[in-house]
């Protein structure tokens, strides 16, 4: 049989997904014993069990001088910035795209400065945030929103540009005004597609939060790891950026979960 | 009922249609054949409201034509008339909400019952009752065309406008489709307009053919010249249709 009509079947398809996660864990260890063998204080690559210890005590044992678990305060402070950003990305993208793809009028006022706009780099204006935000939540959430929301208004104006002309001539022989096309037509048929972009922004999102966590925060992931990158505490640098890692890959799949769930009729 | 004058419809370096005049009266059910490139579509599109003429006037019922597409004149396309997001029974019952709830578009309680009952009713005209939970597409091309038949008769226009609806159909399914059209049309009080490019279906289906095409042609230049209704010719009725070449087959051995 030929290689291109070759399928993995069954425990194939788990055994050829674990393997490479199984390959780097390998090399890890290989490469973390032999550079400890060498030199037993190395913090650069920190053997399971230092890791281990470490997560335990950030994530299961109070912290000694406030007494908060800091694992769990880090992801809290972090995912709430992230969900309140993207969220308002999609609601702007949503308000915004619709009447920009839908409405001539509206997109001629709105378009071009729009596009203007998504062309600024959102990291180059975050001192600006800062100093009209200060350096409380509300700059980190907009350094989000700012940075995502601009992809997600084109992508939602593109996305009810490319309805066929048909349905929404149709709609209007059922007597529909702009409104309830926009309401009944539109609005539906962009929700799912507005969901996997916001699956596509979620990368950089995560960019921007670390971003702004790194620079002015006192909680959150991103702020942990900068701030135990002063001790080379790669100990508890490797559990987060895997934690992060692994988030970021719930969201995804939750997401697409969710919209299969939501619009059986996507996709099909 | 339809009174279209003198209309031309020019592109900027391109005369589309030229010296449009036709008069229909109430419940004709006109074909429109012609090669492609002809008009067809920009003259359908005229007649829903999509398209402005560049000059002349389409009056109905003594009133100009609205500019835009609105519930008087149904339209079932080739492809895309029906929504993919609603089921088959929202399909239909979005028609009769539409114009009941102006703000959520929606109806509920009692009145969205009796919608429901209407638009099953609808459903069961053109045999669908049983997919009324379906996604269109989880229907067969014919099927999606006999729902965007219900759901465009369903707020009952006067005017329907069928752009080759069945062109992409197998030819079998079409002569159900057929019946199925004429059984609506004998029904409902309609006029219809309908292009095809299939001249046997613009015969029989229709009481009136029109064929659109290009009396002038500048070898030079093909975009100069417009193309007009150069053929208006009386057809026979489907079964009526039937019976002339019954007639016509039995002559010959009568004498």
């Amino acid at each position: 049989m030929r290689l291109i009509n070759r399928r993995p079947r069954g425990l194939g398809i788990v055994a050829s997904a674990a393997i490479p996660f199984a390959l780097a864990l390998i090399l890890y260890v290989v490469a973390s014993s032999i550079r400890l063998a060498e030199n037993p204080d190395d913090k650069l690559l920190p053997d399971l069990e230092t890791i281990g210890a470490a997560i335990e005590r950030v994530a299961f044992e109070p912290d000694r001088r406030t007494g908060e678990y800091i694992f769990w305060i880090d992801t809290a402070a972090s995912l709430t910035r992230l969900a309140t950003g993207v969220f308002l990305a999609a609601l702007v993208a949503l308000l915004v795209g619709v009447p920009n793809g839908l409405v001539p009028w509206f997109g001629a006022f709105w378009s071009p400065a729009i596009r203007a706009l998504s062309m600024i780099p959102p990291l180059a204006i975050l001192p600006i945030l800062f100093i009209v935000f200060g350096v409380g939540e509300l700059a980190k959430v907009m350094l989000i929103l700012l940075g995502t929301a601009p992809f997600l208004m084109r992508d939602i104006e593109q996305r009810v540009r490319e309805l066929p002309r048909e349905q929404l001539i149709k709609a209007q022989t059922l007597d529909a005004t702009s409104w309830q096309v926009a309401l009944r037509v539109v609005l539906p048929q962009v929700l799912p597609r507005l969901i996997d972009g916001v699956r596509l922004s979620l990368g950089s999102a995560w960019l921007f939060l670390i971003a702004a966590e790194a620079i002015a925060s006192t909680d959150g992931l991103g702020y942990r790891i900068f701030l135990v990158r002063r001790y080379l505490a790669m100990d508890v640098i490797l559990p987060y950026v895997a934690w992060i890692t692994f988030l970021a890959f719930t969201f995804d799949f939750g997401l697409r979960r969710l919209n299969r769930r939501l619009f059986p009729w996507y996709g099909a | 009922m339809i009174e279209i004058r003198n209309v031309w419809k020019r592109y900027l370096d391109k005369t589309v249609l030229e010296k449009v005049s036709l008069h229909v009266k109430k419940n004709e059910f006109v074909t429109i054949v012609g090669a492609s490139g002809c008009g067809k579509t920009t003259f359908l599109r005229m007649l829903l409201g999509e398209v402005e003429p560049s000059e002349g006037s389409l009056v109905v019922d003594g009133e100009p034509l609205t500019p835009e597409p609105s519930v008087d004149r149904g339209v079932v396309f080739q492809r895309y008339s029906v929504f993919p997001h609603l089921t088959v029974l929202e399909n239909v019952l979005v028609g009769l909400e539409l114009s009941h709830a102006r703000w959520l578009g929606r109806t509920f309680g009692r009145r969205r019952a009796q919608n429901e009952e209407r638009a099953r009713e609808m459903l069961a005209k053109v045999s669908l009752e049983r997919t009324a939970d379906s996604y269109p597409s989880e229907l067969s091309g014919g099927m999606q065309q006999r729902l965007a038949l219900a759901q465009t008769l369903v707020v009952a226009p006067r005017i329907l406008l069928l752009d080759e609806p069945f062109g992409a159909l197998d030819p079998g399914y079409r002569s159900d489709m057929h019946e199925l059209l004429l059984d609506l049309f004998a029904e409902l009080d309609l006029t219809v307009f309908m292009i095809t490019h299939d001249i046997a279906e613009g015969f029989s289906l229709g009481s009136r053919l029109l064929v659109f095409d290009k009396p002038r042609v500048d070898p030079h230049n093909p975009d100069l010249y417009g193309a007009t209704i150069t053929f208006d010719l009386p057809v026979g009725h489907h079964r009526r249709l039937d019976s002339i070449v019954d007639t016509m087959n039995v002559k010959p051995g009568q004498e």
